[in-house]
């Protein structure tokens, strides 16, 4: 009964209307825009190429990640958020067929209208597809807010994350549909952590969909 | 010959004690090592504390200053954290500005402060928009043997549930603060948050307390912070392997039991420092 219920809840979590372009950058091996709504990331990944002998690793490739902010230098804020989008990246790419090697993943916010994080690694993914650099998986980003009347609301606006109680982020790989990252903010029980899992992979599987789609437009073009 | 194995495979070194249910040093999955705990240790500062997780050891030196309230909180008083990673605690350290995983530390705690509510920061306030207090929670390890989080909130807690601040007043007349050196009180805490961190190995064994080994040879690593009534202050995994939302489940379980022990520990600390004076 419970079960059919949260079944119930999660049944079409609403996410804004979000969209993405491919290789609109000339010089980087890989590039793409995620727009979430009005937050917007540009990515770019150089590589695999030559590796700083100190940040060599000898049996898979180093990645770099540079979160750049929309004005001003980066923080310590985009430091966490550097080390949250490179470990998940790490788990999807399969970086020991570029032993050696260093790829560099630079993400520009363009505009910051909540559920960045997620943003970025959407941004991420589909970047790393358009450099056509090996992964295990794919994965995308997904935030849920709780309101102060324990609504979930999933990719909140900057004002709606302001009006949070709440906030959860997490990456939800394609395979099977399991927790890669998470990173949260304020306090909240351990049942709306459960039901916002719930709901992000609910909402993961329109994301993938888009990936599948996209990616089917482009070479259908092409081919 | 466990030393050359060690050596050459250490992944296979730690599967196989794995396998049967158990770790190197003799612990279990699940079983943390054992953690000490002694508050005071520095006589100069407003607040301290000393933790040691095995080997890993953090301290923590509170010092209070007064400062006038941020504009837009004029109502609120500040508390800085800062994870402090020198070159002696571990070879991977260099001299020089902190590294990422100081400034990610630094940022985690921050954030616990803020998500946990620890210490209201409304009681920090002296006087509206005038005076306040802004604690320095300067946290520094000793000692790296894996699990830093665990230990910095641990010793968070026990500093700041040690600090004493001077009574202060505004004289009216003269419009300058009085510090009255005798009358000292304990700062309210309001909420007492520990962090249990967790490694994965091979994508699927969990294991608690991570040694720098584990660390380093784990797929990935999480942190759950959670408060003496159960709520999830902060749920924190990088990256790394994918887990289903029932293994996520078990490591909260086992986060709660580990909030109820640490709590107990540190009661029990204040009180004997409490008898011993």
């Amino acid at each position: 009964m419970k079960h059919a219920m949260m079944e119930l809840e999660i049944s079409s979590p609403v996410l804004r209307e979000f969209g993405s372009e491919q290789s609109l950058l000339s010089k980087p091996d890989g590039s793409a825009t995620f727009m979430q709504g009005d937050t917007s990331v540009l990515a770019g990944v150089y590589g695999p190429a030559e590796v700083k002998v100190n940040k060599e690793i000898y049996d898979r490739a180093t990645l770099e990640v540079l979160i750049q902010p929309k004005a001003g230098m980066p923080s310590v804020r985009e430091r966490t958020r550097e080390q949250c989008v490179r470990e998940t990246c790490e788990a999807a790419l399969l970086s020991t067929l570029h032993p050696r090697s260093s790829l560099t993943l630079v993400l520009q916010v363009v505009h910051d209208d909540g559920s960045l994080l997620a943003c970025c690694l959407n941004a991420a993914c589909m970047a790393l597809m358009d450099a056509g650099l090996p992964m295990s998986r794919l994965f995308c980003g997904v935030t849920c807010a709780i309101d102060a009347e324990s609504r979930i609301i999933t990719d909140p606006t900057a004002q709606q994350e302001k009006e949070s109680r709440a906030l959860m982020s997490f990456a939800i790989d394609s395979k099977e549909h399991n927790v890669v990252m998470s990173s949260t903010k304020g306090s909240f029980s351990v049942k709306e952590m459960q039901q916002c899992i719930a709901v992000s992979q609910k909402a993961s599987e329109r994301i993938f969909q888009f990936y599948r789609d996209s990616v089917k437009r482009r070479y259908s073009k092409i081919l | 010959m466990a030393a050359g194995f060690k050596t050459a495979e250490p992944l296979e070194f730690h599967r196989s004690f794995l396998k049967e249910n158990c770790r190197p040093d003799g612990r279990e999955l699940g079983e943390f090592r054992p953690t000490t705990l002694n508050t005071g240790s520095i006589s100069t500062a407003d607040g301290s504390a000393l933790v040691k997780i095995g080997n890993t050891t953090v301290i923590c030196g509170i010092k209070a200053e007064l400062a006038m309230p941020a504009a837009d909180a004029p109502d609120k008083g500040y508390i800085v954290p800062n994870v402090d990673l020198p070159p002696l605690c571990s070879s991977r350290f260099r001299p020089g500005p902190p590294g990422e995983q100081a400034q990610v530390a630094s940022q985690f705690i921050a954030d616990v402060i803020d998500d946990s509510n620890i210490i209201k920061k409304e009681d920090l306030c002296i006087e509206k928009s005038k005076l306040c207090w802004v604690l320095y929670c300067d946290i520094m390890c000793l000692d790296y043997d894996g699990n830093l989080l665990d230990a910095c909130i641990i010793t968070l807690l026990a500093a700041l549930k040690n600090a004493q601040l001077p009574k202060v007043t505004i004289n009216k007349e003269t419009d300058l603060a009085e510090v009255d050196m005798q009358h000292k009180s304990h700062l309210q805490i309001n909420k007492h948050p520990v962090a249990s961190s967790f490694a994965v190995f091979d994508d699927e064994v969990i294991i608690v307390d991570p040694t720098t080994e584990e660390e380093s040879l784990a797929t990935a690593l999480i942190t759950a912070v959670t408060d003496e009534d159960d709520q999830l202050c902060a749920f924190h995994k990088p990256g790394g392997s994918s887990l289903s939302a029932e293994k996520l489940q078990d490591c909260i379980s086992r986060a709660v039991t580990r909030n109820r022990e640490i709590n107990k520990l540190i009661d029990k600390v204040t009180e004997s420092m409490k008898s011993s004076k």
